[in-house]
C-alpha cells in the first residue's frame, strides 16, 4: 500500500490534484447514489500524469465522502499522426526539454508548439491515440 | 452491474465556476474591433471598483491578451490543487500563452475543444464577482464551448460602425438571442469616432441591452503593455463607464 507520507503533501499541491476530483465528480454524476465503485481510467503518455499522486488523490477524495473505490489506472502510449504527408510517430522517439514536458503536462495540444512532423516538418498532426485522462469505465451495482 | 464511460473534465467544469458570481464573454464574429483590449480594460475597470475579478483569454491559437496586460509569461502559473491564475493589475489572469508561449498553435477544432474543456477542468478562480472571457472573432469552437460549458453567462458583443462588422454582428445575435435571456446580452460600440447610431440600433432591434460607445483612442496602442498608462487612456475611461454600467 502506498503510504501518506509519500503523496499527501504533494498530491495537495498539483494539479493532478484536480483532474482526480475531476473523474470523482465524474463518478458522482454518473452514479449518485453507489457506495461501492471501481474506477478505470486511461492515462495518456503525453499528458504525463504521475499515476501515485491521481491514485492517492482519488482514493482521498473517495474516501472522504464515504465511497469504496477501487481505481485500475492503464497507461497508454502516445501515437501522432501528421495530417499532412500521413506519417506515423511515437512520442517515446521525440525528446523535449523539462520547460517543455510541463508546459505538455498542463494543456497536452501545446505540443503543437514545441513538435513539427518528422517527415515534413508540418506542425499539422494529430495525437491519435495516448492524450490525456480519460474514464475508461465506471461500474458499480 | 451498471457501466459508463466518459471525458471527466466537463464533470468538473460547474464545480471550478461555482463561486465564480457572473461571466462575462466578450464577443463578436467580426476580427479586429477591439474585443481583447476591451476584456482586458473591462476588467481592470471592474477590479478598480473594488470587484472581484478573473480574465480568461480563449483564444486558444492566438491569446493576445497577455501582450495587454504586460504579463510575465516566463514562469508557469502556481499549483494548488490545480492552476491558480496569478494575479496582474489586481486581476487573475488566465491563458494558454503561459504554455504555448509566443510560439504558434495551430490547432483544428476537437483540439480547440480539449483545450477549452482542459483550461475549464483545471482553472482554480476561487471567488470571483466577475469573470471575463477574451474570445476570437467568428463563431467556432471557442465561443461554442462558452456558451455550452458555462452554465450561466451574459455575453458581452462588441461591434464598430461600419456595414461590414454590422452584418456580421447580427448572425451572432440571431445566435446569442435563441439561447439567452435578451436582457442578459449587451452590445458595446467601439471605436466610435462620430454619434452614429447605427449600433445601437442594431440592439434595440434584437432586444438587447446598449450599454454605450467606447470612442476611438489613437493613443491606446503605445499603452498596451503597461497597466498603469492603460489606466490613464481616454478608452479606459470609456470603458470604465461601461464597467459601472455592469456593476
Ligand atoms: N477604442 C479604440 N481606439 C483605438 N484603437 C483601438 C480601440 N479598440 C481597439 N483598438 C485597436 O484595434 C486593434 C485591434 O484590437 P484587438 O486586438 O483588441 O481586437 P480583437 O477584436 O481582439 O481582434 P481579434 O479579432 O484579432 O481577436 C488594436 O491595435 C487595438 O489597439
Ligand atoms: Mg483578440
Ligand atoms: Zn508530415
Amino acid at each position: 500500500m502506498r503510504g501518506d507520507a509519500k503523496y499527501s503533501g504533494v498530491a495537495r499541491v498539483v494539479h493532478e490534484w484536480a483532474l482526480a476530483e475531476a473523474i470523482a465528480d465524474y463518478v458522482f454524476k454518473t452514479a449518485p447514489s453507489a457506495k461501492r465503485v471501481r474506477v478505470t481510467v486511461r492515462l495518456g503518455e503525453l499528458q504525463a500524469v504521475d499515476e501515485g499522486i491521481l491514485e492517492f488523490a482519488l482514493r482521498e477524495i473517495m474516501k472522504s465522502e464515504g465511497i469504496e473505490c477501487e481505481v485500475v489506472l492503464k497507461r497508454e502510449d502516445c501515437v501522432l499522426k501528421c495530417r499532412k504527408c500521413g506519417y506515423e510517430w511515437l512520442l517515446k522517439e521525440v525528446e523535449f526539454g523539462e520547460e517543455v514536458r510541463e508546459a505538455i503536462h498542463f494543456v497536452p495540444e501545446v505540443v503543437h508548439s514545441y513538435l513539427k512532423c518528422p517527415k515534413c516538418g508540418s506542425r499539422d498532426f494529430e495525437v491519435i491515440k495516448g492524450r490525456g485522462v480519460w474514464v475508461e469505465e465506471v461500474s458499480w451495482e | 452491474m451498471m457501466v459508463a464511460q466518459g471525458d471527466p473534465r466537463l464533470a468538473v467544469i460547474g464545480r471550478r465556476l461555482a463561486r465564480v458570481a457572473r461571466v462575462v464573454p466578450v464577443m463578436s464574429s467580426k476580427g479586429g474591433v477591439g474585443k481583447t483590449l476591451l476584456s482586458c480594460l473591462l476588467a481592470l475597470a471592474l477590479s478598480e471598483r473594488g470587484a472581484r475579478v478573473g480574465l480568461l483569454d480563449l483564444d486558444v491559437t492566438n491569446p493576445t491578451a497577455h501582450v495587454v496586460l504586460g504579463a510575465d509569461l516566463s514562469k508557469f502559473p502556481e499549483e494548488d490543487r490545480g492552476v491558480v491564475p496569478p494575479l496582474i493589475g489586481g486581476v487573475k489572469f488566465m491563458s494558454v500563452a503561459y504554455y504555448s508561449g509566443e510560439n504558434p498553435l495551430p490547432l483544428r477544432g476537437w483540439e480547440i475543444d480539449n483545450v477549452v474543456r482542459e483550461v475549464l477542468a483545471v482553472t482554480i478562480w476561487g471567488d470571483l464577482d466577475f469573470l471575463v472571457i477574451d474570445t476570437p472573432p467568428g463563431i467556432g469552437d471557442e465561443v461554442l464551448d462558452v456558451l455550452s460549458y458555462f452554465p450561466k453567462h451574459e455575453p458581452l458583443v462588441v461591434a464598430t460602425p461600419s456595414p461590414l462588422t454590422v452584418t456580421s454582428v447580427r448572425r451572432l445575435l440571431k445566435l446569442l438571442t435563441e439561447a439567452v435571456k435578451g436582457e442578459l446580452i449587451r452590445v458595446v460600440e467601439n471605436m466610435a469616432r462620430d454619434n452614429s447610431s447605427i449600433i445601437a440600433d442594431l440592439a434595440r432591434k434584437f432586444r438587447v441591452g446598449f450599454l454605450g460607445k467606447v470612442r476611438f483612442d489613437e493613443g491606446v496602442d503605445r499603452a498596451v503593455g503597461d497597466i498603469d498608462a492603460l489606466r490613464e487612456s481616454r478608452m479606459y475611461r470609456d470603458v470604465s463607464m461601461i464597467a459601472e454600467k455592469l456593476l
